[in-house]
């Protein structure tokens, strides 16, 4: 097996090391870094457990080789908020009650995030068919959506007040 | 209503506190059971088979050894070394955990592969040859009896066909006395297709045996740790794992709903693998791995229900062919091999009802998961609750008007009801008639008939369902001989603040907040000064574990229960600080005072720090106690869901207007949990109504085993629930509550059918079996064109 020697970000923190060519990054992530935030719902790219921003997107990385992330910036639900802070979207996912067993929630969550940066004031349809790649089994999606509401509204008044 | 007692500080029952697990999941640090990971730690893949039905003429490991990072192929030869290559079910059947020369199902494991790392132990699973002689699989459970149908389990002995067992509750003869002279019948065969949990967690486990120590260390996905230690200690006893060697961990768990109450045999193999090799295993299920192992429901149904020509229900009949697979591994009570399917009388009051079951091999995985649902629950409500919807569309009456002219009353409960069960309390008029209020069922109606004049197709579906939960009763329940009952030990520390230990566990189901709850309601300690374990077995006591919706209804109880026994000995430690006798000391929660004179008074934490500090003479320090819960009788939780739906005659496209679900689940500890829960359950039960089914081609093989075809409710399909409550508290539950999760699985999915039934009706079309696709629609309403 090729062997590769890669340098990404990760949640600011630079990480080099040398991979297998099939290695997937969502692999990558658990195992190598052991950062198990991200997690593995499927095989077929189609829960989103495993959804991370890669350069700023929301990817899935069990359908992304590591090698390919050579170079990337990549966060993960372990990076989204400062040590006993929370971002608006953590808080949200809490005081809406947005979780129940927690496996899709660090999925949901970085998809939401995308979503927001390109949606920052989206309709309820908008987050339905926005969290649509993102199965969840236990809590009915109707708190999901309202924790992305109280978040969309959250991160307005935020940027309105660093503005 | 309920009023709470305590502060929103306190935080006891009513009040809708923020979950206390969260934090760990929102920050990506929850400890799932594929997180764990111990040094020097070997990964299992398995060989699974592409046939149904084949047998086994050799395995060859050569290819597969001489990969650089491959250990081991385990085969059921090897296994059979130790007979560890059987393992008996829950309903003392027994499962292969690996062949030794038979395939019974599509995807059965044929040995597995133990590599240093995953990937490795992929390319060893590719690299094993494996050849079989396939044989005609038996599919069609209704085949399964024919005279000439091969014999599939010719192991067990005296087993001469496919017939499992025949079970039957009630009067048969008088039964159909009733039927035959009833003004009206309607009948119906109603499939309840075979389904998968499909939690988002998939199973696995890490297995580690200390070869010095002799000690078993397994983390596993399991919703019941304590009852597999037992059956690994029982299973494996003869190679020397004994109980007390055994600690079983189930960390955080990622969604159960029934799937992860079983043994599977990765779980047996890995725990094999690593007593024989003496490192750490860990097995991870793939997705395409879970999907097509295990399952839940598939009962065929032949349903008859007769009445009075206005509607008086009279009889109830239903005879059902029962599909398991290769084996009976049904997650049921001992005694209760059809689970509680006999409450399929439902929430009606009449005389005369008959139920049996015949339950039959066929070549498919085995299963039989109780799945969001006290063990076939969702079959019986789903078969009499379409059945209640047909008389009604037979006379002409409108199903609400039918529904509360039959309903048992408020006064008569406790109810007897037909097949043997005491129903415990309820308002089933005040339930619907709520459902009715919050939907606006007249406006709809009215809707309803200008659509239907203008040939549109709208259709409103009601359920009103009763559950039996919170097993159980242990002179009627026990898993392989073990009492349903559970437990909770509560220590409270000097400083007043308290951790409390369970045998359930929680899979979801916020029990850290709820339970906490329950304490702050009994002692007065705030919620937020409780800590709550389950889920390892050294430390939590012994219980039964998380399904059936039995956490509330057992453990719930015995947290009550453990909690007043401490306020009892409190009382004495006040009297002695307060230099009064017992009896004079008044307790209101979380305070102890002098009676008539209340500025006299100790708090339940300077009571507790005296338990520790200033020991009345004689009495054993601490202040700690342990419950274990042995309920007396189950709970009946209650519903009364509506559906309105409209339906495209040119796609066949479904589109879920309004859902309404009232629940009735008794005094409730977290309104904003319950609400959760019902959420989810509701999606759970829109999901098999309209859109999964486990499909098998004729050669046994599954036809939609991912999440590809396999097809979960995302937000969009998932509609926007409205929920509400009305509160009839269980008489006996020590809370007044009686459990909630399951009900919206067990009662949305005959709401669903109802309604897209109705919107049929116009067309002729009077039932269609779950799940009802747009295809299955459009077929019916060509089908139905032609006939016209
Ligand atoms: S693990 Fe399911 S989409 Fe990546
Ligand atoms: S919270 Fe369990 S899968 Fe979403």
């Amino acid at each position: 097996m090729a062997k590769h020697n890669i340098t990404m970000t990760i949640n600011g923190q630079s990480v080099s090391a040398e991979v297998d060519s099939r290695l997937l990054l969502v692999h990558f992530i658990r195992e190598n870094l052991d950062m198990t935030g991200t997690h593995i719902g499927c095989d077929t790219s189609n829960c989103g457990a495993c959804t991370i921003l890669l350069d700023g997107k929301s990817i899935k990385s069990c359908t992304y080789l590591a090698v390919r992330a050579d170079g990337a910036n990549i966060t993960t639900i372990e990076g989204i908020a400062e040590d006993g802070t929370n971002h608006p979207l953590q808080q949200a996912f809490h005081d809406q009650h947005g979780l129940h067993c927690g496996f899709c929630t660090p999925g949901m969550i970085m998809r939401s995030i995308d979503l927001l940066k390109n949606n920052p004031d989206p309709t309820e349809e908008e987050i339905r068919w926005g969290i649509s790649g993102n199965l969840c089994r236990c809590t009915g999606y109707n708190n999901i959506v309202k924790a992305v509401q109280q978040a969309a509204q959250e991160m307005k008044k935020e940027k309105e007040t660093t503005v | 209503m309920f009023s709470c007692k305590t502060s929103p500080e306190v935080g006891g029952m009513g009040h809708s506190i923020k979950r206390k697990e969260d934090a760990r999941f929102l920050h990506g640090k929850g400890n799932y059971v594929d997180d764990v990971k111990l040094p020097g730690m070997l990964h299992m893949v398995m060989v699974r088979s592409p046939y149904a039905y084949a047998k086994i003429k050799s395995i060859n490991k050569d290819k597969a050894l001489a990969i650089d990072g491959v250990l081991a192929v385990i085969t059921g030869e090897d296994l059979a070394q130790y007979n560890l290559h059987w393992m008996p079910t829950l309903l003392s059947d027994s499962q292969m955990v690996l062949p030794t020369d038979t395939i019974m199902h599509q995807s059965q494991e044929v040995c597995a592969v133990i590599a240093t790392d995953r990937y490795i132990a992929v390319d060893g699973a590719e690299a094993v040859e494996v050849e079989y002689e396939p044989m005609q699989a038996i599919v069609d459970p209704f085949k399964a009896l024919d005279e000439d149908a091969p014999l599939l389990r010719p192991d067990k002995e005296g087993q001469e066909n496919n017939h499992i067992y025949h079970w039957e509750r009630g009067d048969k003869a008088k039964t159909e006395e009733a039927i035959a002279k009833a003004d009206v019948v309607v009948k119906e065969r109603i499939h309840l297709p075979r389904i998968h949990v499909a939690s988002i967690e998939t199973c696995g486990v890490v297995a580690s045996y200390d070869k010095v120590t002799e000690k078993m260390l397994i983390y596993l996905t399991s919703q019941a740790p304590h009852a597999i230690r037992t059956i690994v200690a029982l299973v494996a006893g003869h190679v020397g794992l004994s109980e007390e060697k055994i600690r079983i961990i189930a960390p955080d768990i990622g969604g159960g709903f029934g799937g992860k109450v079983p043994v599977y045999p990765g779980y047996v193999i890995a725990i094999a693998a690593t007593f024989l090799i003496g490192k750490p295993v860990k097995w991870i299920e793939d997705r395409s791995e879970n999907l097509v192992n295990g399952f839940a429901r598939d009962y065929h149904m032949d349903c008859e229900l007769a009445a009075t020509k206005d509607g008086k229900i009279q009889a109830f009949k239903v005879s059902t062919l029962a599909d398991h697979g290769y084996t009976d591994s049904s997650a049921n009570p001992s005694k209760y091999p059809t689970g509680m399917f006999s409450i399929c009388t439902g929430s009606y009051d009449y005389e005369h009802a008959f139920a049996e079951l015949d339950a039959v091999y066929t070549n498919k995985a085995p299963g039989g998961v109780a799945y969001r649902c006290s063990f076939r629950v969702t079959e019986a409500v789903h078969a009499i609750e379409r059945m209640v919807d047909k008389l009604a569309a037979e006379i002409g009456k409108d199903p609400a008007q039918l529904r509360l002219e039959n309903f048992i009353k408020k006064e008569q409960f406790p109810y007897s009801s037909p097949l043997g069960w005491s129903y415990d309390s309820g308002d089933y008029h005040a339930t619907l008639k709520k459902a009715m209020d919050m939907l606006g069922y007249d406006d709809y109606k009215k809707e309803q008939a200008e659509k239907r004049a203008q040939g549109k197709l709208m259709g409103i579906g009601i359920s009103t369902f009763t559950e039996v939960v919170g097993a159980g009763p242990s002179k009627d329940f026990d898993i392989l001989g073990i009492a349903m009952f559970d437990s909770a030990e509560i220590r409270v520390h000097p400083t007043g603040k308290a951790l409390a230990r369970f045998g359930t566990k929680s899979q979801g189901q916020g029990h850290e907040t709820t339970y906490a709850q329950i304490l702050a309601e009994e002692l007065g300690i705030p919620y937020s000064d409780i800590e709550i374990e389950e889920g390892d077995t050294d430390t939590a006591p012994y219980g039964l574990g998380t399904y059936a919706s039995r956490s509330t209804p057992t453990a719930g109880a015995a947290a009550a229960i453990a909690a007043r026994k401490l306020v009892d000995k409190g009382k004495k430690i006040a009297a002695y600080l307060l230099e009064v006798s017992e009896e004079d000391i008044e307790w209101e929660v979380g305070k102890y005072s002098v009676k008539g004179a209340p500025e006299k008074s100790k708090t339940i934490q300077e009571v507790v720090f005296a338990s520790y500090t200033n020991i009345p003479p004689g009495m054993e320090p601490g202040f700690e106690a342990t419950h274990y819960y042995d309920p007396p009788n189950l709970t009946f939780p209650n519903g009364a869901y509506i559906c309105v739906v409209e339906v495209d005659e040119e796609t066949g496209a479904i589109d879920v207007k309004r859902f309404v679900a009232i629940d009735d689940c008794g005094n409730i500890i977290n309104p904003m949990i319950v609400e959760g829960q019902v959420h989810g359950g509701l999606t759970q039960g829109i999901a098999p109504a309209m859109y999964e089914g486990i499909q098998y081609d004729d050669e046994g093989n599954v036809l939609n085993g991912t999440f590809m075809d396999y097809l979960v409710p995302t937000a969009v399909e998932s509609p926007k629930w409205e929920t509400g409550h009305t509160i009839t508290p269980s008489p006996h539950h020590p809370l007044g509550a009686k459990g909630v999760a399951e009900s919206p699985t067990v009662g949305a999915p005959p709401a669903i059918a109802n309604a897209i039934i109705d919107a049929l009706y116009p067309l002729g079309i009077k039932h269609l079996d779950i799940p009802i696709t747009p295809s299955k629609v459009w077929d019916a309403i060509q089908e139905a064109k032609q006939k016209a």
